[in-house]
């Protein structure tokens, strides 16, 4: 028998007499049946999310429980997809229903008519637990789908076998313990608000490559691990994740519009299938899924959104992969809990938040990590960056500081930086990586022992420019000595001619590690061979008239393929200074 | 189904508490019959068994709880609609204030509107052409955008607005466009001043205005936006115009929704804003775009007053994380005598890079902007160092900046309300304001651009 709505507030409705609610379950509310998750429960009353409008919805109408938990469907036709916050196709929608999004609609996440050939990889009589392989699926042409034991069931394999499939259709037998018998089909289903489970977590050491160079060189971000960007409207959040979700050599990443603008989950939709992924060449949509709960979209739904987004980020590592999951911005999901946690009268926390809301965020960024998947003995790992959108920009606010507390990357954004162009805006006095000294091995081997000693050196000398502009504030640049006042022009150098990135710029837009060393390498050399010169009393002027600075500052303009104009950069910078010292000697 | 009640119980500013009903839908519409028998509207907030609370969009003044008739009409909010309407003013509910009579309508449509399908999208990349150098050189706007004025009282965005309203186009082709108003609050001076400007122009056949003034009701404030937006979708999306909506003043807008949550007793946000006017706004601001497989298309301009010039005041800073870009008004260029007084630095164009270029406005467009930014901003942080040290403290470097930033200032900023400029002229104005720097600086230039356009002029 169905419950009875009692209440409506906007997205909250009360409902009495649920044959035996449980807490997470999924609903379906109303004459026009809109999805809902229970969330309270008191008594005879069940609290209820709704992830749609209720405009219309009464007291008096029906809600009818499925027994189920809020899920997703996994299974091949993940990727490319747009999603809502509950995974609904939202491109599907669209075609079917029209440009506005309506209501009480249900369309299959992944196509139950799509048939597609898989390959067994597993044999009838194996052993096999929740996670394992059966076998495969080319999905796209870069990405192998891996059909698993689903996470909750194990026993012996009675039958499989490769063939041609949709989705629903019956690919083998499995017995349990019991000798219960359970189908297996090529896609099954998982709770949103409950973590895979894995073999065993492992400590992240290897780095998850951006081609952003103060994230790679300066705050660099391993795979499996969590990084936080916090900053005011307009900083620069979204075009770091954008960034992100295009260069970082993830094999697959999983975009979350949370409570942002249409127009941001458009721009992916339309440039994607357009940009190759530098590693495949094949376009970057074949290893990318989108959620997008835009703001005018329901709060609930927004709710869920970040959970439908990590649980599938989630299963592309069960099948071995390096997965990066974006979520854009972390903060609309925050202000989604407080506004359902006080349409609930819930006792408010700091600035209305809900009092559980620290250990929420945790429980998010602890589902990142590198871990041992029970599918493979090979390490797959789930990184995640969160945007945070502050009020004012001001890091106390509760959501930055529970983030701070999860996170082990702290990317922070500077309006001024911002203001004055410099992009992207990532202050390097305020940013943090605590993975960089782990990674240690890594850039040994793959770029060069000098890695860590010169970002050391380049983070230095902008340390020092920091307290000579104090000194400059105060008495003016004339009180500097020539050295101090180097430091000051290299560190506008590293600014511009190194940090300074444009998004936008078809070269610039993405460095390899071995570009963002030497490039870095001819700045400091710049400095030491003109640290040299002062100290055998060149005039400073003269050092900074050389025209070799130009081609410092045009340096990252140079495409990956002429990276050997950069080496030459390196050989002007010496003969320039050379030439310094053979003119005074004659002279 | 109408259902009628003579059960209100409680009356508290806005708020109307109805008891002993039965079957009342969430957000119905509803209508409050006074004694006189004259009409207030308002919409279900809340709804439980025996018990609703209705939201007024028209002042509570005058009602008598006792001899008040509640009728719940059994559906949302709608507005009527016709392509009659261009040229007519209204007021906060929808309804006609000119003296041209009633309007037959051809179309209902829910003010609330749903929400645009991100994938039914289509990404705005038409450059508008406004006139105005800062905007079009440095803050380009295109078409389908939401770009605010941040501004402060006694500034004039009403000017810039009108200058803007009246002189965007795009290149190349005629289309239809409309502008549509709506006015929150403002003075009717400030009301006025939009309307004479676009009869002077003859825009006004293509405008509907919507307008509450400073002594209208507050809580019609509400509706307001949402009748205008459901206008302009109708205009855009079922007539096939380009459509510009003025809004202004959020600020007025916002100062509503906060009186709401107060008298409902929520527990409130910052600075007293309830903690879903992030969800609230971007209800609003969403309503801007451009649909697949449409040809229209809705552009936004609304206009907030920050409180005390701060930008960090709840109305702007959750505004500016849903809009795409705001142009900032500042005092202290205002001060100087600049207008328009627009703040280059803090302001932005978040669509921009698609908006221009080879084929859309120039190839250079793009490099020039951020060079101009880049050299601004630095002019700026220099003279603010001479303030404090005098100019001798300067490198002379430095100095060139300071030189670049006033020139900046006078010549690419400084235009005025009435002079309109093609994106060329702004263009070859940003490298003649160039050529004061030496080459070296040019770093965000590529190297082709500076010898095609600086070469020439040099
Ligand atoms: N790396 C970059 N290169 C060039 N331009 C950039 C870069 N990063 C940011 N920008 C500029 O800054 C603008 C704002 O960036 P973005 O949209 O990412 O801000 P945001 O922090 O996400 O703001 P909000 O919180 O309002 O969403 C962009 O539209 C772009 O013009
Ligand atoms: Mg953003």
């Amino acid at each position: 028998m169905a419950g009875k709505i009692i209440k409506v507030s906007g997205p909250l409705v009360v409902a009495r007499s649920l044959e035996n609610p449980m807490m997470y379950e999924v609903v379906k509310v109303g004459e026009i049946g809109l999805f809902g998750e229970i969330i309270g429960i008191n008594g005879d009353e069940a609290s209820i999310q709704v992830y749609e409008q209720t405009e219309g919805v009464g007291p008096g109408e029906p809600v009818v429980n499925t027994g189920n938990q809020l899920s997703v469907e996994l299974g091949p036709g993940l990727i490319k997809q747009i999603y809502d916050g509950i995974q609904r196709p939202l491109d599907i929608i669209s075609n079917k229903y029209g440009s506005f999004i309506a209501r009480g609609i249900s369309e299959p996440p992944i196509s139950y008519e799509t048939k597609w050939y898989f390959t067994a990889t597993a044999r009838p009589g194996e052993k096999l637990r929740g996670g394992q392989r059966l076998g495969y699926v080319e999905e796209t042409e870069i990405v192998r789908h891996w059909v698993m034991v689903p996470p909750n069931l194990s026993g012996e394999l009675l039958d499989i076998s490769s063939g041609t499939y949709t989705v629903k259709d019956t690919i083998g037998m499995l017995k349990d313990s019991f000798d219960e018998k359970h189908i297996l089909r090529l896609a099954h289903k998982w709770p949103v608000r409950q973590g895979r489970p894995f073999k065993r977590k492992i400590n992240p050491t290897i780095p998850l490559i951006t081609g952003q160079r103060v994230l790679d060189t300066f705050f660099p971000l391993a795979k499996g691990g969590s990084a936080c960007i916090p900053g005011p409207f307009g900083s620069g959040k979204t075009v770091v994740q954008h960034q992100l979700a295009k260069w970082a050599d993830a094999e697959i990443i999983v975009y979350v519009g949370c409570g942002e603008r249409g127009n941001e989950m458009t721009d992916v939709l339309i440039e994607f299938p357009e940009l190759k992924d530098p590693k495949s060449g094949r376009p970057l949509m074949e290893r990318t899924i989108l959620i997008a709960n835009t703001s005018n979209m329901p709060v609930a739904a927004r709710e869920a959104s970040v959970f439908t987004g990590i649980t599938l980020a989630e299963y592309y590592r069960d099948m071995g992969y390096n997965v990066a999951l974006m979520a854009d911005s972390t903060s609309r999901w925050a202000e989604a809990m407080r506004e359902i946690s006080g349409r609930l009268e819930e006792m408010p926390g700091e600035e209305g938040y809900p009092a559980y809301l620290a250990s929420r965020i945790s429980e998010f960024y602890e589902r990142a990590g590198l871990v041992i998947p029970f599918g493979s003995d090979e390490e797959a790992s789930l990184s995640v960056i969160g945007a945070v959108s502050p009020p004012g920009g001001d890091l106390s606010d509760p959501v930055v500081q529970a983030t701070l507390r999860e996170v082990r990357v702290f990317w922070g954004l500077d309006a001024k930086l911002a203001y004055a162009r410099h992009f992207p805006a990532i202050n390097w006095l305020s940013s943090y990586s605590l993975y960089s000294d782990l990674m240690n091995n890594f850039y040994n081997k793959e770029v060069s022992e000098l890695w860590l000693k010169n970002r050391q050196t380049a983070l230095r000398i902008l340390q020092e420019e920091s307290e000579l502009e104090e000194i400059v504030r105060l008495v003016g640049i004339d009180a500097l000595s020539p050295k101090d006042r180097l430091t000051l022009e290299i560190a506008r150098s590293i600014k511009e001619d190194f940090l300074h990135q444009n998004a936008f710029h078809e070269v610039d837009t993405y460095t390899s590690l071995k570009k963002q060393f030497l490039m870095l390498e001819s700045i400091l050399l710049f400095f030491e061979l003109a640290m040299e010169a002062i100290a055998s009393d060149v005039p400073l002027d003269l050092i900074l008239e050389q025209d070799v600075r130009e081609e410092i500052a045009r340096m990252k303009y140079h495409p990956e393929e002429e990276i050997d104009k950069i080496k030459a950069v390196q050989n002007s910078i010496r003969n320039a200074f050379d030439e310094i010292k053979t003119r005074r000697a004659s002279a | 189904m109408i259902k009628e009640y003579k059960s209100a119980t409680g009356l508290e500013g806005p708020l109307m508490i109805v008891e002993g009903i039965e079957g009342i839908k969430y957000g119905e519409l509803t209508d409050v019959e006074l004694q006189d028998g004259s009409i207030r509207r308002g919409q279900v907030l809340e709804t439980s068994e025996k018990r609703a609370l209705v939201q007024l969009f028209e002042s509570s003044q005058g009602i008598s709880t006792s001899l008040a008739t509640v009728r719940f009409l059994g559906r949302g909010m709608t507005t009527s609609l016709t392509r009659e309407m261009l040229g007519r003013i209204f007021n906060g509910v929808g309804d006609p204030i000119d003296d041209t009579g009633e309007i037959i309508p051809e179309k209902h449509m829910d003010i609330n509107g749903s929400p645009i399908n991100p994938y039914s999208r289509n990404f705005p990349s038409e450059f508008i052409q406004t006139g105005v150098s800062a905007i079009d050189g440095l803050l380009t706007l295109v078409r389908g955008q939401k770009l605010p004025i941040f501004s402060g009282s006694g500034l004039p965005h009403a000017q810039l607005a009108a200058q803007i309203a009246r002189q965007s186009k795009t290149l190349g082709k005629a289309e239809e466009f409309a502008v549509v108003f709506a006015a929150m609050g403002i003075t009717f001076e400030e009301a006025n001043f939009f309307i004479d400007d676009l009869r002077k122009t003859g825009a006004i056949e293509r405008s509907i205005l919507y307008i509450n003034l400073a002594n209208d009701p507050v809580i019609e404030r509400i509706a307001i936006p949402r009748v205008a937006l459901t206008a302009a979708e109708y205009l855009a999306f079922e007539l096939d115009m380009h459509v510009l909506v003025i809004l202004t003043d959020m600020t007025n807008y916002c100062e509503a929704l906060r009186e709401i949550s107060a008298a409902r007793k929520e527990v409130p946000g910052r600075r007293g804003y309830p903690g879903y006017m992030y969800t609230d706004l971007s209800m609003l601001y969403e309503r801007a775009g451009r649909i697949k497989g449409k040809s229209g298309s809705i552009t936004q301009f609304p206009i907030l007053t920050m409180p005390e010039d701060d930008k960090t005041h709840p109305i702007p800073d959750l505004t500016g994380y849903i809009t795409e870009g705001q142009v900032f008004l500042g005092r202290d260029i205002h001060r100087k005598g600049i207008l328009p007084p627009i703040n280059v630095l803090p302001s932005l164009s978040r669509l921009m890079q698609k908006g221009i270029g080879e084929g859309k406005t120039r190839e250079d467009h793009a490099d020039v902007a951020n060079q101009l930014f880049a050299a601004y901003a630095k002019g700026v942080e220099s003279r603010e160092l001479a303030v404090v040290l005098g100019e001798a403290a300067l490198t002379p470097i430095d100095r060139i900046y300071v030189k670049f930033a006033e020139q900046f200032e006078q010549k690419f900023i400084n235009q005025g309300f009435e002079e309109n400029r093609s994106i060329d002229e702004t263009l070859n104005l940003g490298w003649k304001l160039l050529t004061i720097l030496p080459r070296t600086e040019l770093k965000r230039i590529r190297n082709e651009y500076i010898d095609r356009y600086l070469g020439e002029k040099n």
